[in-house]
């Protein structure tokens, strides 16, 4: 049977996505340029027994988010920059219980209600660091509108594998844009569950570690009952201010992720065998680089792109290898220098990094990065 | 890029400018059997400002979506034309409304122009459907995808009370386009 295809918007594949990996609850609030997704979710959800919530404001949706997925129910939210602020303070709530649950969060220009419609990749700090505290970050960065809908099913996966919040963050165009989408059969891409406690109710903790780093979860309503709070806790769930469980506790939630990173990174590379100039990109902004490598290896320049399909954990380790052997980076980005500064701080200085920031709106297109490997070829 | 075709549909917000640009790549994609991306571009405000639709259409794999150098222009506003022309190609196809265009932009172009939002309003008689009778044109001007799954992707785009409607609007505005062409 010949696969269903459609041609139309990333947002509406990310929805596609969400409900593919098993979502049942959508609660948010709508925003430009993200509210396609919370328009298919009205549509869908219904049909297929879940609930879709309109709330009153973006925290009030992140709360919903973490009370229903406590049930044992995949959730999803989305929405944009203003929005991604107001959800952070219920976004730590979540990192600290081990809640699992996706954010779709579509790129616009900021600060503040900045460019509704305008294009931009400036939440990505906002991603790791929006929330205060340390804790964990997963945050994809698609590129298509087929690579929106996988990545939305991978953001559902890891959310679930690892306990923890994901945050997916195409930036406008690619969410507002139209390509054509093979949609995958119904067990073509890996479905993952939390896993279930294997205790009995009496005998479970929602913190114990003896199963490892990311503990099982139970669902709310199952007849198993446990302690959920903000407050640092102990392995019951209650509340702790104990200095050796706090530390390890800490550890624990930030390792994993961290000690999981090769799990969770995912990049790809283009004409990278000979490249000396590379460019690192996503989202839209490693589409123009794409059409500039081409442009350049037609004029004799080795060029090749580093595309980054998870922006956190980041892909340090990689990019350290890669400082060793090539002449230049560049880092075109929708922003003043965000990616920029990460990908400095992990090549221990082995190699000029060259930024192009655009924050007016517009695209960073192929031009403007071909320029820049004449310039520093 | 070769074989890469780009095209951009322009004009004010609420004239339907997005959804021409999406019939036009889903016939070259879903029923052309080529590649597309339409993209677009367009102010806060629900009508009115000036709107863009990009449509790239390639043989093979579209990297950048937004348009380079633009081989067919539509524009159905002043505003429009003055904002959006200026990445024209040299020959390129300029397909403008004459009563809301008055003032052309300089340059060497393949200019067609006819009164599209009055034969909407006049002929068709639904102002709504001037989008439709400017893809029309346009898939007459370019020939970049064919008028069987032009059509068809209109169709399939529309309420079915509004078929005919559509149908009618889609080959007037092609027509007219053919008959106009210098």
């Amino acid at each position: 049977m010949a696969k269903k295809v459609a041609f139309m918007q990333g947002n509406e594949a990310g929805a596609h996505g969400a409900l593919y990996a098993g979502c049942k609850f959508f609660a948010g609030y709508p925003i430009t340029p993200s509210t396609e997704v919370a328009e298919v979710m009205s549509a869908e959800l219904p049909k297929v027994g879940g609930k879709f919530i309109q709330m009153e404001d973006e925290i009030g949706a992140m709360a919903a988010l973490i009370g229903a997925s406590l049930t044992g129910t995949k959730a999803l939210t989305s929405t944009s920059g203003p929005g991604f602020s107001l959800k952070q303070e219920n976004i730590g709530y979540a990192c600290i219980t081990e809640v699992p649950c996706v954010i779709f969060n579509v790129m616009r220009g900021g600060p503040s209600t900045g460019m509704p419609t305008g294009p931009s990749q400036s939440d990505i700090m906002s991603a790791k660091w929006g929330t205060h505290g340390d804790h964990p970050a997963i945050c994809l960065v698609p590129a298509s509108v087929q690579e929106i809908f996988e990545e939305t099913v991978r953001a559902f996966n890891l959310s679930e594998k690892y306990r923890t919040p994901v945050t997916i963050m195409p930036d406008e165009i690619v969410a507002h844009m139209r390509e054509r989408i093979v949609f995958p059969e119904p067990g073509e891409l890996e479905v993952i569950n939390r896993t279930a406690p294997s205790v009995p109710p009496e005998k479970y903790k929602p913190y114990d570690t003896s199963f490892g780093d990311v503990p099982p979860l139970a669902a709310f309503g199952t007849n198993y009952r446990f302690h959920v709070t903000g407050l640092n806790k102990m392995e019951d769930g209650f509340p702790t201010t104990k200095a050796a469980i706090v530390q390890a506790e800490e550890e624990r939630q930030v390792r994993k992720v961290e000690a999981n990173a090769d799990d969770i990174i995912k990049y790809e590379e283009y004409l990278m065998d000979d490249a000396d100039i590379v460019v690192v990109a996503f989202g839209s902004t490693s589409r123009s680089a794409r059409f500039a490598v081409n442009e350049a290896r037609k004029q004799g320049i080795k060029a090749g792109l580093f595309r980054l399909i998870t922006f956190w954990p980041f892909p340090e380790k990689q990019l350290l290898a890669l400082s060793k052997k090539v002449k230049a980076f560049i880092t075109p980005e929708m922003n003043l220098g965000m990616c920029t500064g990460v990908v400095k701080g992990c090549i221990e200085g082995n190699a000029p990094v060259h930024g192009i920031f655009r924050v007016d709106g517009e695209p960073i297109n192929p031009g403007q990065i071909l320029d820049k490997m004449k310039e520093v070829k | 890029m070769s074989g890469r075709y780009e095209l951009r549909f322009s004009g004010a917000g609420g004239q339907g400018l997005i959804l021409a640009g999406v019939i036009m790549a889903e016939a070259a994609s879903i029923y052309d059997g080529k590649q597309a991306v339409q993209s677009q571009s367009y102010g806060p405000e629900a009508r009115g400002g000036a709107s863009k639709s990009e449509v790239i259409i390639s043989d093979g794999p579209i990297d950048y979506p937004k348009a380079t150098v633009v081989d067919a222009l539509l524009a159905l506003t002043q505003e429009a034309c003055d904002k959006y022309s200026h990445d024209l190609k040299e020959g390129g196809i300029l397909l403008i409304d004459s009563d809301l265009v008055t003032k052309e932009p300089v340059g060497n172009f393949k200019v067609t122009k006819f009164n599209i939002t009055n034969t909407a309003k006049n002929e068709i008689g639904r102002e709504i459907v001037t989008n439709i009778v400017a893809l029309g044109a346009m898939v007459a001007l370019t020939g970049v995808i064919s008028k069987e799954s032009a059509e068809k992707a209109v169709l399939a785009r529309v309420p079915e009370a509004f078929l005919e409607l559509n149908k009618k609007a889609f080959n007037v505005g092609y027509e007219k386009a053919l008959a106009a062409q210098k």
